[in-house]
């Protein structure tokens, strides 16, 4: 019997269990409002259908509760049970392994076509894993299932003439709304939570200046974690890209919104978008196959010229000019957008002074309208800048994995997005200071694009005000 | 004072040849100016239509195909030793169809005294999972097993890349007709050519297409005389002498036409053999190789093969993940709006709600995939590599661009609405539920496929929780190990073989047109139902 629920796919049955018993519960709560009004329903305070909802709402929502904590700790639960039983020199084996040994029992006992490895105590733990998950299934089911039935009959109990059933079920609506807008916080503070945590847990075996400020970086193979050199890569490369994108965002949205006319941007402006919604992947396919040959044929070319000494450049197959450049072409439509509703913000009578003064089109956009538009442009370019920084596919593609500081922009370099993925992908384990330093990679990425959006976004917010 | 009717005549004093120059200099900043917009504009463009006719054009030669049409004889002693006529067991039993498919091959084409190395050579033609649907096909109708019957087998892709052109630059030239010929095709063939020019021309042809720059390695000449090839070994005068590679072993008769393909690389440097080359030319000439649209590309799975390999599997799991985000992300993020929009009080808490969504829609993505590892990975313990995380990641990630999109068509929406629904008794949820959320619909759909198109482009969260495993079933469902189409790409475009990038390209234009169609169906919506007040 246990054995059998502890494989059971209970999320689904228990759904339709809960589904039914809120039609259930409506249909009792509408009968017995039409009882009370004596089929006179104009007598109540709420339409019947309210009270029904509000009988099915104190129905679910109790049990909801029960099964969503079970969901988040039930197979902690069952994991701390199982390692209380397991015998005395498994348990001295220290948390890390002792916590690998259950991940091993936990996968065999939830495999169904699993076979006995002949490890008489692996076997035993596993069976008695299986019991357990049994066990607390049917302990969150029975909650559950005493939930909704105390629910049912509360909501039943409250049911009367004048009961404000249709204000009860909006109030439950607007939490459930709150609920959903919440879940937005909710993330922020999971991802704070989970890369501090993981973090600081780095920073317990690693020294945080030296991860700082280290200048050497060598978490595959080594325990060398110095981040500067992938600070530098990240930034560098970042600057090349803002090298091929301010200019062109900026004069794209120049022309735009000034020069250019209704049909012009009826046309161009969804090609620019079109820029922005290519999927990463392809533009780092395309840094890597068509713009990366070129940049290294054009660095050999460079080497080769009479007094430029021999290797001068590096003239690798993957390097930060070539993400650097893709990546300049990818945000492209941010800076130009962005900057396009600022330069529209600029209220049309600054310009029509302009012009009255006898001023051409450049020399206003030049001397009125960029001074006017400036902290909102400044602000397009820091979220550009942090989008560059955080941007993944194209550096992992396209820029190479070596750490190493180098003025040279055809030589490969790494990022920090480089050296997330390349430490998380694969099979990791969560207790190496190698996978951790991924994580204090992640942190110091989030801060650094969070004060950089965070600048952004409030002066672009001021910046309307201003103008509104 | 100059009043400014009375025109030039007057202002005489003004127009001097230095403001003149001053002016032309003004309009000339603001040509220039104008200029540096249109070009910058015109950068963007060409950068976009550069980056899509290099992935097009890499991709064409992947929606093709060469397949060998071939006459193959089904023999039970091969394909079912054991007679068990079990249609599992043959399925299965490649290795045995593959033996056959060998030796049939070698029959045709191999002497019966050739080395491993050349058999090794014939049997290069192919991959061993080429045989895979003769293999199914023979098990679906055990009845054929003994008659011959006519496949396509897929050639390697080394092969077919060189059917498409590539391997090796090359040039053809005719050399002229044999005047006399001497030797064996065991130890080499010598032969003297009726016309100087002609074999001056060949030589003009290898030093035209030998690389100096770099290998340094001198181009080759492949010779065909009737159905035989021979390679060019030295050349002196008007004689020529040759190896023996395939086609009937026989010298050329005087007379005969002799025909040089001339290759810019020796088989050192390329990836197929003068040998294949020569076997392909014959197949080719006898109009057993044909291009085929590839099918397998989106019937197949992954696979190690590129000739193999498919997004079927990809697809599905693109379709799962994306199932499970719209799940999360399109009630969530409409629910979320509709409070921040309609209900929420203006306090502490709405404002930092608000800014904590516009922070959120611009944190890395990759950020999110470090979520996701943390804490449904690490800490909730689901299993890695699996629809039902990536979705939920990818729900996460697009969730504050549906919130912002929905709270934007909700804004739309004139207040008259809401203030006509309360006006006539209606609670404040009832005017949100019944009137003021089905006008804003189209436009808060458009914002959910719009978020639907960014989360099916996404790759990098999806690295982080293992979604790069290889893959070769198509998955069953949300918990099924699985990979989605961007991942398989990023794959796809790290393997090693050249015939990898096309594969790439073809899969980039998969994608690329499952984003079309979701933008296009944002568009008629938008266009069809969206009301303007």
């Amino acid at each position: 019997m246990l054995e059998t629920f502890g494989h059971l796919p209970v999320a689904w049955l228990l759904f339709a269990v809960l589904a039914a018993a809120a039609f259930m519960a409506f249909y009792v709560g509408r009968t017995q409002a039409v009882g009370i009004a004596r089929g006179y329903t104009s007598q109540l305070n709420s339409q019947p259908n309210y009270h029904g909802y509000f009988v099915a709402m104190a129905t679910i929502a109790p049990a909801a509760i029960i099964l969503f904590l079970y969901i988040l700790f039930g197979e902690s639960l069952v994991r701390a049970q199982i390692a209380g039983e397991l015998p005395e020199r498994i348990r001295a084996l220290g948390d890390l392994e002792l916590a690998q040994y259950i991940d091993r029992i936990s996968e065999h006992a939830t495999r169904r076509d699993a076979l006995a490895t002949g490890n008489a105590l692996f076997d035993a733990a596993s069976d008695r894993y299986t019991d357990l998950v049994g066990l607390s299934r049917i302990a969150a089911i029975l909650l559950a299932v005493l939930a909704a039935a105390g629910g049912f009959f509360f909501g039943r109990s409250r049911l009367s003439g004048d009961f404000r059933a249709r204000a009860r079920v909006e109030d439950g609506i607007k939490f459930l709304l709150f609920l959903c807008a919440a879940i937005a916080v909710l993330t922020t503070i999971g991802i704070v939570a989970s890369l501090l945590f993981e973090a600081l847990r780095f920073f317990s075996r690693v020294n945080v200046f030296s991860f700082l400020f280290g200048t050497e970086w060598n978490a595959q193979t080594g325990a060398d974690f110095g981040a500067i050199p992938l600070f530098f890569g990240t930034f560098l490369i970042a600057f090349l890209a803002m090298l091929v994108a301010a200019p062109i965002g900026l004069f794209s949205a120049i022309y735009l919104s000034e020069y250019a006319s209704p049909r012009v941007r009826s046309i161009v402006k969804p090609i620019l978008e079109l820029l922005a919604g290519i999927p990463t992947v392809v533009y780092g396919f395309f840094a890597l196959q068509f713009v990366a040959p070129i940049v290294r044929a054009s660095a050999t070319w460079i080497n080769g010229l009479p007094f430029i000494p021999d290797g001068f450049l590096a003239a690798q197959p993957t390097s930060a000019l070539a993400a650097g450049l893709v990546m300049g072409i990818m945000i492209i439509p941010f800076v130009s957008s962005l900057s396009d509703d600022v330069i529209n913000a600029v209220p049309q009578t600054l310009r029509d002074g302009a012009y009255a003064m006898g001023a051409t089109k450049s020399e206003t956009v030049k001397q009125v309208v960029m001074p006017a538009a400036l902290p909102g442009v400044i602000a397009a370019l820091l979220l550009a800048v942090s989008r560059a920084i955080g941007e993944t596919m194209i550096v992992v593609m396209a820029a190479g994995q070596r750490a190493q500081i180098t003025p040279d922009p055809t030589a490969d370099l790494t990022t920090i997005t480089v050296q997330i993925v390349a430490l998380l992908t694969g099979d990791t384990e969560f207790d190496s200071a190698k996978t951790l330093s991924a994580f204090a990679l992640g942190f110091v990425l989030f801060i650094v694009t969070l004060i950089f959006n965070l600048i952004a976004l409030r002066v672009v917010k001021k910046y309307r005000e201003k103008y509104e | 004072m100059n009043s400014p009717s009375e025109g030039a005549a007057n202002t005489g004093s003004f127009v001097t040849e230095e403001a003149l120059r001053r002016l032309k200099k003004r309009h000339g900043a603001e040509a220039r100016f104008k200029l540096y917009g249109q070009l910058a504009i015109g950068i963007a463009i060409v950068a976009l239509v550069t980056l899509l006719i290099s992935i097009f054009g890499q991709a064409s030669s992947a929606f093709s195909r060469h397949v060998l049409s071939y006459d193959l004889n089904i023999e039970a002693s091969y394909v079912d030793p054991e007679r068990t006529r079990d249609p599992d067991t043959i399925a299965r039993n490649v290795s045995g169809f593959n033996l056959m498919l060998q030796d049939q091959l070698a029959d045709e084409f191999l002497s019966e005294d050739a080395d491993r190395n050349i058999q090794r050579e014939l049997y290069g033609m192919f991959t061993r999972l080429a045989v895979l649907p003769i293999a199914r096909a023979t098990a679906d109708s055990p009845q054929t097993i003994g008659s011959e019957q006519t496949f396509n087998v897929a050639l390697a892709d080394d092969i077919d890349l060189f059917l498409k052109g590539g391997v090796s630059a090359r040039k053809s030239v005719a050399v002229g007709v044999v005047a006399a010929g001497e030797g064996s095709v065991e130890d080499g063939i010598t032969l003297t050519l009726a016309s100087l020019d002609a074999v001056e021309k060949l030589r003009a042809t290898l030093t035209e297409l030998t690389r100096t720059d770099v290998d340094n390695a001198p181009a080759v000449a492949l010779m065909k005389a009737g159905n035989t090839w021979y390679r060019l070994e030295e050349s002196e005068g008007r004689s020529l002498s040759l190896t023996y590679l395939a086609g009937p072993r026989m010298l050329p008769s005087n007379g005969a036409a002799i025909e040089a393909l001339v290759l810019a690389q020796s088989q050192e440097n390329r990836t197929v053999t003068d040998r294949q080359i020569a076997w392909t030319e014959i197949l080719r000439a006898q109009g057993r190789i044909k291009s085929k649209l590839n099918t397998t590309l989106f019937t197949n799975s992954d696979s190690t093969y590129p000739e193999l390999a498919g997004t079927a599997a990809a697809i599905v799991g693109s379709l799962l993940t994306m199932l499970v985000t719209a799940m999360l992300a399109i009630p969530v993020g409409i629910f979320a709006a509709v409070y921040l929009e309609e209900f929420a009080p203006k306090n502490k808490l709405t404002s930092l709600i608000e800014v904590n969504i516009n922070n959120l829609a611009a944190v890395p993505s990759i950020v999110f995939g470090l979520l996701g590892a943390a804490v449904f990975i690490n800490f909730m313990g689901l299993p890695r590599s699996v629809p039902l995380v990536g979705g939920l990641v990818l729900g996460l990630l697009v969730l504050p661009t549906v919130i912002i999109a929905s709270r934007a068509a909700l804004t739309a929406v004139p207040p008259s609405i809401r203030t006509a629904a309360l006006g006539v008794g209606a609670s404040k949820t009832q005017s949100v539920f019944h009137h003021v959320l089905p006008l804003a619909a189209p436009g808060i759909m458009t914002g959910a496929i719009i978020g639907m198109a960014r989360a099916l482009g996404e790759t990098a969260p999806l690295l982080l929780i293992g979604m790069v495993a290889f893959v070769a079933e198509v998955p069953d469902g949300p918990m099924d190990e699985s990979t989605v189409l961007p991942v398989l790409i990023y794959k796809w475009s790290t393997g090693a073989e050249r015939a990898w990038e096309p594969q790439t390209a073809a899969a980039i234009i998969v994608l690329l047109v499952f984003l079309v169609l979701m933008n296009l169906i944002a568009i008629i919506l938008r266009r069809r139902f969206e009301r303007r007040w």
